[in-house]
């Protein structure tokens, strides 16, 4: 293969020439280029190698389809594998690797061959991994390891950077009357008549320029493309180059990449612009104009590099000035490439055209005039070291070839035919249908605003083209504005329809041809080149017993590349179907699926990254917290204090000073996060009363109450306090984490369910700032915030009484007496705007008593050692009784779950519940999510878990919570095992009441 | 992609919706036997087709809906006030 730049032609800027590098080596392009046609006009022919027997791979085509030219381009943090060359724009100081090959693609030591052929046939994997181990548990590990090794060295494409991705990446919404997909003539034409008509267009096309196919066409074709480019200038469409629409969704969105910077060099980068834009665009209709991508056949060694479409041939010539070839066959089974071996011979190549068909006639015939041309004559096997040397032919008439002479080539230029672009239209959910005629799938008619035209419609001709957008873009006129067809009448005047033999634009019908196979040649014909799938692999799984496409394309890996199948996949339902005896329409298509090309993960998750990934939500204390010295931990979306260090401590000494100084003293602890919903109306204790599961009818007013919600099935959902304030107002509190599903499920009832009952839900989550003031002297703590401290008197304030209490400063306080420590406490809540003045307070109170702050850790310490429990408890598989809490469900009155909670796996008396754990050696300490076990069955899945573990201050030793089949009555003193195999190992436990300190309340009374 | 017409904030990306379950559910009172509930909550129907089910407009008015769609294509047919007086009202008003 000898390719070479041309002196003149082309759409390329010879004045503004570009040095770039491929594998090391520094080489020049124009601007204009992309890589594909610069290594190309370099003479580079051995771009890549393929995914499984390292056979070297060239350029195959001139864009999405490309198959075989995929390589790296960048290094570092920038590094991006399995780039189509066909589509990356050259620009200066562009570095470019060849990919899956040691040291390099020209020389790659993996090719050897057949050194993993063997390896490889299609079912490799299923065969190897789903009949043997390790998929029956517990055998085989060692030989699935052997061959993971190999088979990770020798199959794969590029690899990933490791390191961050410095660029950034954009989300972008956008509406419109009409998304125009591609833009070739058909979508220039559509857009431009949309437009003219007043209607919000925007055209988006993959390449950076538009014109689709006549890009690569001098003459008529560049002349049509000229005149569609001012008429859509001036008709107000939004034209979006370098963006791929890879799907369509429903109700009319589309998603979009748009590639910002990736034809820039690195030094033209800001920080500000980002890589790429994810789009998702809403549109009342689209008109998909997406083209059609032409086909190869199935001929041995038909991936040698020097062997490509005839369209990329012919663009390679005419739009980027390269003469790809000096010794150039065509072979074709239509006739749109009898243009190309016409542009060529014009171009100084000396060419061969073979034509499988055994005669045709008209206008084609005179445009090859000159030019050697054998009909019913097929390339048969490629020759050649590395690249095209010659080529074997064959003759005679499908099923039917006889081989033939060799000729001398180095470029073959082939097309099978074209299959009209059908993803986006696919990924509504229709399958493409079968047209004989044209030899390709065409897609259905949908019952959405979506309509197909131009090549995606299967019509060939430039001109029939253009009158297929105008006619389409007419109808999406009528239909989004029926009265403004009037106006726009003259700009869009149909082209003259053609007669219906030339409706499709070729003179000579297609002869359907996919594979040469000649009788007694054993031939190497690849299908996918990409994943190195052979006609032969296709024709194993059939024998093996494979009957669908979908699972042939499992089986064999066939289109599962990073082309998706665009050139392989006719040729693979082809032979599928010959070998069953059916015809194509009856094998179907497998099913396409976004993305139409890879869209990089940067893209998908846009600035979700870092402190974007989730948003933080800052409670009205958290500077507060931050200036008192916290560590903050995250509760959901919340920051909380997890524990405030003093200088030299640990987290555990932080925590556990923090516990027992709530239990000698007095602590504060920010409790802001927690759910609070305002709960107002004539029924709200009606409402109340049916979702707690113990009685809340007789709550006197300015008094709380502990409650407990099921849900619908029984188990638990959440828990909290709920304060009386009036007749009809009620302050809810729930916890952090289930604060919007308690919200949701409340109004879902009382729109849904209850109507009748007159209830308003308020969130007033962020409303209130709120802080517990726990300890023995946490009653002189708040009554120094106070005018007058006998407001709090236990007498005035009893045991889970509620109060208004202004504060010093006039801030207005809402107050109640319940505790989460064990310990006499309170818990205060003040207007958000108040939030620091009232801790400032509190503080500065709490000091004169040796008090502190304190955090989740020290939260967590005293509630274990209560008993009480949280979100590790309520995992939503505990029922009421499982948590020891059953004396909380009502038998008098029915509630949310109280029918259900009835079940007899429920009331199961082994059931584990939840029970307090010691280490049987006060000096050890065990693991929370550990199984607990009987000591002499240490298997399996346990007889129970642990929950949470603590340093317990207060009893100065290790203790946990955890559930256990029966509970712990009857256990005493018995010796269970917490088992961690993967961490702590075994430790030797007991099982106590979960209630581990002041059983009896004591301490929060009085 | 679904798009919803909320009957009070008006066309709106699915995203600003939860999905709450079928909307032809009748749950029984809450003293009803256990093989009531256990009917409601367990024995649901995988609808291909026309569905009436409730959706909560989350990030937008907080109104439970009741959406008429077909689960096959996403078309949806009606969207109403899943509170019968509201959606009464709306309708008196139209
Ligand atoms: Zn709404």
């Amino acid at each position: 293969m000898s390719a070479k730049r041309l002196a003149q032609g082309g759409r390329i800027d010879r004045s503004q020439p570009i040095s770039f590098k491929w594998d090391g080596m520094t080489l020049q392009g124009f601007q204009g280029d992309t890589l594909a046609s610069a290594l190309l006009a370099n003479n580079e022919h051995v771009l890549g190698r393929s995914f499984k027997y390292h056979r070297p791979r060239g350029i195959m085509s001139a864009g999405v389809e490309e198959s075989g030219a995929l390589v790296t381009i960048g290094s570092g943090a920038r590094r991006d594998p399995n780039v189509k060359a066909t589509l990356q724009e050259l620009y200066p100081d562009l570095e470019a690797f060849g990919q899956n090959a040691w040291p390099n693609v020209r020389r790659d030591v993996g090719a050897l061959s057949g050194l993993f052929g063997r390896f490889f046939a299609a079912g490799f994997y299923y065969k190897t991994f789903m009949g043997l181990p390790p998929f029956e548990w517990g055998k085989g590990t060692g030989l699935w390891m052997q061959y993971e090794k190999i088979i990770r060295k020798a199959a794969g494409m590029g690899t990933a950077s490791r390191e961050p991705d410095p660029d950034v990446y954009d989300h972008a919404h956008a509406f419109c009357d009409v998304l125009v997909v591609g833009g070739g003539v058909a979508g220039m034409a559509a857009a431009a008549t949309a437009a003219q008509a007043g209607l919000d267009v925007i055209l988006v096309e993959q390449d950076h320029e538009l014109g689709g196919d006549t890009l690569s066409q001098t003459g008529a074709g560049a002349a049509q493309r000229s005149e569609l480019l001012s008429t859509l200038a001036a008709s107000g469409a939004k034209v979006m180059c370098r963006t791929t629409a890879f799907g369509l969704y429903d109700y009319g969105t589309a998603g979009l990449l748009e590639r910002v910077t990736d034809h820039l060099p690195l030094q033209a980068l800001s920080s500000h612009t980002p890589r790429q834009r994810f789009w998702t665009v809403r549109a009342q209709h689209t008109l998909l104009a997406t083209g059609a991508l032409e086909r190869h056949i199935a001929f041995g060694n038909n991936d040698k590099p020097g062997i490509m479409t005839a369209a990329a041939g012919r663009s390679y010539l005419n739009r980027y000035g390269v003469l790809p070839g000096e010794k150039v066959v065509v072979a074709t089974n239509n006739d749109s490439a009898y243009q190309v071996a016409a542009d060529l011979q014009q171009a100084g190549a000396e060419v061969t055209l073979l034509d499988a068909r055994a005669a045709v006639s008209g206008a084609v015939c005179d445009a090859v005039a000159g030019i050697e041309t054998r009909m019913g004559c097929v390339p048969m096997q490629a020759k050649g070291q590395h690249a095209l040397q010659g080529l074997q032919l064959a003759s005679g008439t499908p099923g039917n070839w006889t081989a033939g002479d060799t000729t001398i080539a180095d470029l073959l230029l082939v097309s099978g035919g074209w299959s009209p672009v059908v993803n986006l239209i696919s990924h509504r959910g229709v399958r493409p249908v079968w047209n004989a005629e044209l030899a390709c799938f065409v897609a259905p008619a949908v019952n959405e605003p979506v309509d197909m035209v131009g090549a995606a419609a299967g019509i060939w001709d430039t001109a029939a083209c253009i009158d297929s957008g105008l006619r389409a873009a007419e109808a999406v006129i009528q239909r989004l504005r029926p009265t403004s067809t009037q106006q726009s009448a003259p700009s869009t005047e149909p082209v003259t329809p053609q007669s219906p033999a030339h409706e499709h634009g070729w003179e000579n019908p297609i002869l359907p041809l996919y594979e040469v196979k000649v009788a007694g040649k054993k031939l190497k014909c690849f299908v996918d080149p990409q994943h190195d799938v052979t006609t032969d692999d296709i024709r194993l799984a059939h024998q093996e017993g494979f009957v669908s496409v979908e699972h042939l394309k499992r089986y064999t890996t066939l289109g599962m590349a990073t082309d998706g199948g665009k050139m392989g996949n006719i040729i693979g339902l082809a032979l599928m179907a010959e070998a069953l005896g059916k015809d194509i329409p009856e094998v179907g298509t497998t099913t396409f699926r976004p993305p139409y090309t890879p869209v990089s993960i940067g893209a998908l998750k846009g600035r979700n990254v870092d402190e974007h990934f989730r948003c933080l939500r800052r409670t009205a204390l958290h500077e507060w917290n931050l200036r008192h010295g916290a560590t903050m931990a995250p509760a959901g979306l919340w920051e909380r204090p997890w524990y405030f260090a003093r200088a030299g401590e640990t987290i555990k000494e932080a925590y556990e000073r923090e516990a027992a100084t709530v239990r000698q003293t007095v602590g504060l602890c920010d409790v802001t996060s927690l759910g609070k919903i305002a709960i107002q109306g004539p029924d709200a204790t009606e409402l109340l009363n049916r979702v707690y599961t113990n009685p809340f009818a007789k709550l006197p007013i300015g008094k709380a109450r502990y409650g407990i919600m099921l849900r619908d099935d029984g188990f638990v959902m959440d828990d909290g306090t709920t304060w009386r304030l009036s007749e009809t107002d009620y302050f809810m509190t729930t916890t952090t984490a289930h604060a919007a599903k308690v919200m949701v499920f409340l109004e879902e009832l009382l729109q849904t369910r209850w109507p009748e009952l007159k209830v308003t839900l308020t969130s007033v989550s962020e409303q209130w700032a709120g802080c517990a003031v726990a300890g023995p002297k946490s009653r002189e703590t708040l009554a120094a915030c106070m005018a007058d401290p006998e407001q709090i008197s236990d007498a005035n304030f009893p045991f889970m009484g509620v109060r208004d209490i202004t504060l010093h400063g006039g801030i207005p306080a809402r107050i109640a007496r319940i505790s989460f420590s064990g310990e006499r406490a309170f818990e205060a809540y003040v207007p958000s705007d108040y939030a620091e003045q009232m801790m400032d307070q509190l503080w500065q109170a709490a000091q004169r008593f040796d008090g502190c702050l304190y955090g989740l850790e020290a939260l967590g310490a005293l509630r274990i050692e209560k008993g009480h429990v949280t979100g590790a408890e309520l995992d939503g598989r505990v029922s009421i009784d499982d948590a020891g809490l059953g004396m909380m469900a009502s038998p008098k009155k029915a509630f949310i779950g109280s029918a259900l909670r009835q079940r007899p796996e429920l009331l199961r008396a082994d059931r584990p519940q939840l029970v307090g754990i010691f280490p049987k050696n006060r000096a050890e300490t065990f693991n929370a999510g550990s199984i607990l076990c009987h000591a002499d069955k240490i298997e399996g899945l346990g007889a129970g878990w642990v929950t949470a573990v603590t340093y317990s201050p207060a009893l100065g030793h290790w203790i946990g919570l955890g559930f256990f089949e029966g509970g712990h009555q009857g256990q005493e003193g018995k010796t269970f095992i917490s088992a961690d195999p993967v961490r702590k190992g075994n430790v030797e436990v007991e099982l106590v009441s979960p209630h581990m300190y002041d059983a009896s309340g004591e301490r929060m009374r009085g | 992609m679904i798009r919803i017409n909320c009957p009070f904030c008006g066309e709106r990306d699915h995203s600003e919706f939860s999905y709450g379950g079928d909307a032809s559910i009748e749950y029984p009172a809450l003293d009803a036997p256990p093989e009531q509930w256990h009917d409601a909550v367990f024995m649901r129907e995988n609808i291909r087709g026309m569905q009436s089910e409730t959706w909560h407009h989350a990030s937008g008015c907080r109104m439970w809906l009741v959406v008429e769609r077909d689960t096959l294509t996403h078309e949806i047919q009606a969207v109403r006030p899943a509170h019968p007086a509201i959606a009464q009202a709306l309708e008196d008003e139209a």
